[in-house]
């Protein structure tokens, strides 16, 4: 099976789940696509338009209106940048600005080479931490510009010699 | 009947009407900026509110039910000074281009600052950017002027039934746009344009060709020609001050031609030859077992509707192009060959009551050896637009006729332009083509109207023929889901895509509401009462057209020229 039909099944499945849905059950529908997919892909929304009957711009519109939900596949990285408080007051917004322009992409996006993605978040509840930021869920504390840039930097000599 | 009072007079109101109807009926003006008649309030802008005693709050008047000994004050201090605030808001994140922007003078934004004179800027700030999507042959959208009234969003759901667009993203950065932000050309969007008519500012506008004209008029190499479809010559009149409904089809003509354009035709003369192909169309797939029923083809927007939503219902469109495609075939053809042109140094430009008919007539299957049928498409907006250009005021001219031989005319090619004109023409027509008699009674007044569906049975030589009219796509699909759930009893249907048929379309002027179409219904329909000739078949110079060049109705010419084919299109609905 291709990666395609097997993401196919997977949305039908979910789907099936659901019998006889009304436009109710469309933020559930979303997260559970999310989850198994890990990002809504247009195939997934049109797919979810035509069970529930709704216009795919709709669940577009929905979907948007949150931040949990993406549209592009999760990199093989998933950096989360906190911007709460804590982190705010300890000079995130530099960390955010600098992992922006080292990976040139904006939050919520996933380079071209699918290696990092972005994602911007209220509060990882690490705030003795900050400024935190997470890599595949696992934290580093304490940063600053550049040692953002350095562990970014890191990641892609590893992956360049895998 | 409820008894309330309207700033200090006593007002019966109707049960369950909104407090926002109730004072409107009174005569009383309250401005708004998210209502839409005949769909739900969704009190989204707050520019209606008023003070009702009693009430500690200001009430959306648009929203709220009207009740029994409410005294509603409109104009309280309170309430303008809110009114007021809103648009100031509303002005913090708005460009301050009015000289640059389409809706100068035409704004609804503009009209309140003004009225609630609103003399500098309060509130300042960062303003949002947006990137104008510039995508479509058609509209065009700039969501910097955009005031999330959410009136296009609703039009083209709940009225068209495409839902091309909604509201995207949370707080600041709300906007309008497709499924994933993409372009409406890639979007299910149908060019309808009734958006551009419900949009209160200048966010979404039509693309426009006066530059591509006015070059081409002064181009010396190039014969400029010029076909104006049958609903504007009733509706062309109100840019110029004139009461909606009055014909100015002559000095239209006069004022056409005094721009340069070397010939002027009339698109009604190509409805009188859509009669007598479609006509012919119908008898020959009623006769010969073919798709019924049969779905007419004249209005673009619908097209597109039925390639997106509905492609099991292809077979049933009629293979006809539009009017204005037929023009442009035989323009291209018949007339360059008789004038000895080369096609390619036709300019031939269409004045239509339409957006969507831009995006027709760039369609690849209206190009013949990749020279377009129609090189530009101008709405009536548009075209008064090039008359103010050129210091043009329709009052100063004398009337004068069409050229030949597409000028020529019946008024059933006219009708066209209202929802059930097709359908009253081809009744005319086809049977005639059946029985050899004309019709006793000319007027079927059965498909006339502003409703959003009209039925009859019509009795042709013993034949029970049943005939739908609908306007407005949500109408259309309503009546195809009928049809796909078994209904069989319907033999041929006219769908045009905006509510009220070309008259209401989407390229019309922007002060287009339910009183203005209601009045150029009327004056369709008194040039049809007043019409020498009113059926498509006696058009002297279609039957010539036939003798000279087609042959036959379905013939091969027609066939190649007239004729065309449609597919399922992919996007994403």
């Amino acid at each position: 099976m291709t990666t395609e039909t097997m993401v196919e099944s997977d949305i039908a499945a979910i789907l099936n789940n659901y019998p006889d849905a009304k436009r109710d059950a469309l933020i559930p529908l979303l997260q559970e696509v999310q989850e198994k997919v890990g990002y809504l892909s247009r195939e997934a929304v049109v797919k979810i338009g035509e069970h529930l009957n709704l216009p795919a711009s709709k669940i577009y519109g929905v979907a948007t209106f949150y931040n949990q939900f993406r549209f592009k596949p999760l990199g093989k990285y998933h950096v989360q940048v906190c911007r709460g408080t804590a982190c705010h007051v300890k000079g995130s917004i530099n960390v955010l600005s600098a992992v922006k322009q080292a990976l040139n992409v904006s939050p919520g996006d996933t380079t071209r080479d699918g290696l990092f993605s972005l994602e911007v978040v209220a509060c990882l509840g690490a705030c003795g931490l900050a400024p935190v930021i997470t890599v595949n869920g696992e934290f580093f504390a304490g940063m600053t510009p550049s040692k953002a840039e350095k562990i970014i930097r890191d990641i892609r000599k590893e992956a360049g010699v895998q | 009947m409820l008894n309330i009072e309207i700033n200090g007079k006593p007002f019966e109101a109707k049960e369950g009407e909104t407090i926002l109807e109730a004072v409107r009926r009174a005569g009383v003006a309250v401005p708004t900026l998210c209502y839409l008649e005949g769909l739900a309030p969704t009190g989204a802008c707050r520019i209606c509110v008023v003070e009702v005693e009693g009430m500690p709050n200001l009430i959306p008047s648009c929203s709220y039910p009207v009740g029994n000994n409410m005294k509603i004050h409109t104009h309280s201090a309170r309430a303008v000074r809110a009114r007021k605030t809103i648009v100031e808001l509303l002005l913090a994140d708005h460009p301050d281009d009015c000289l640059y922007c389409v809706r100068n003078q035409k704004c609804d934004l503009q009209t309140l600052a003004a009225d609630l004179g609103v003399r500098d800027q309060r509130y300042g700030g960062e303003k949002s950017t947006w990137k104008e999507d510039l995508s479509s042959p058609s509209i065009l959208r700039d969501p910097n002027k955009c005031i999330l009234c959410g009136k296009c969003v609703r039009v083209c759901e709940e009225i068209q039934k495409v839902a091309a667009i909604d509201f995207i993203g949370r707080g600041s950065r709300t906007h309008i746009g497709t499924a994933f932000d993409e372009g409406l050309n890639v979007s299910s969007c149908i060019n309808c344009g009734q958006c551009i008519l419900a949009c209160p500012t200048g966010a979404l506008r039509e693309r426009t060709y006066i530059k591509e004209v006015v070059a081409a008029l002064s181009n010396p190499n190039l014969v400029p020609v010029v076909s104006h479809a049958p609903a504007i010559s009733v509706t062309l009149g109100e840019e110029f001050g004139l009461p909606a409904g009055t014909d100015v089809d002559g000095v239209m003509v006069a004022a056409l031609r005094a721009l340069g354009f070397k010939y002027v035709f009339d698109t009604s003369f190509t409805a009188d030859l859509t009669i007598m192909e479609e006509g012919s169309e119908l008898v020959h797939r009623v006769s010969n077992n073919g798709k019924l029923p049969m779905l007419t083809s004249c209005s673009p927007g619908w097209i597109k509707f039925v390639e997106e939503f509905y492609p099991d219902f292809i077979p049933n469109v009629s293979t006809c192009k539009s009017p204005q495609q037929m023009m442009g075939a035989i323009i291209k053809s018949f007339f360059a060959e008789r004038m000895k042109l080369d096609p390619k140094q036709i300019y031939s430009v269409s004045i239509m009551p339409c957006t969507a008919k831009k995006f027709e007539a760039s369609r690849p299957e209206m190009m013949n050896n990749d020279v377009p049928d129609i090189d530009a498409v101008l709405t009536t907006r548009e075209l008064a637009q090039l008359f103010r250009m050129r210091g043009m005021d329709l009052k100063n001219f004398q009337p004068e006729a069409a050229d030949t031989p597409f000028g020529e005319r019946t008024t059933a090619g006219k009708i066209f332009g209202a929802s059930g004109g097709v359908m009253e023409a081809a009744i005319r027509s086809a049977y005639f083509l059946i029985t050899k008699k004309e019709l006793g009674d000319l007027n079927v007044e059965a498909v006339r109207g502003l409703e959003g569906r009209k039925e009859a049975r019509v009795n042709i030589d013993g034949l029970d023929v049943g005939v739908a009219v609908v306007s407005g796509l949500g109408n259309a699909a309503k009546l195809l889901d009928e049809i796909r759930a078994g209904r069989n009893d319907l033999h041929f249907i006219e769908v045009m895509t905006c509510p009220g048929g070309c008259i209401a379309g989407g390229g019309q002027p922007l002060e287009t509401d339910k009183a203005a179409i209601r009045e150029r219904m009327k004056g369709l329909y008194k040039l049809d009462a007043e019409g020498p000739k009113r059926t498509s078949h006696s058009n002297e110079y279609v039957q010539r057209l036939y003798e000279e060049f087609l042959v036959k109705p379905l013939g091969e010419k027609s066939h190649h020229l007239l004729h065309t084919h449609y597919a399922k299109r992919e996007v994403m609905l």
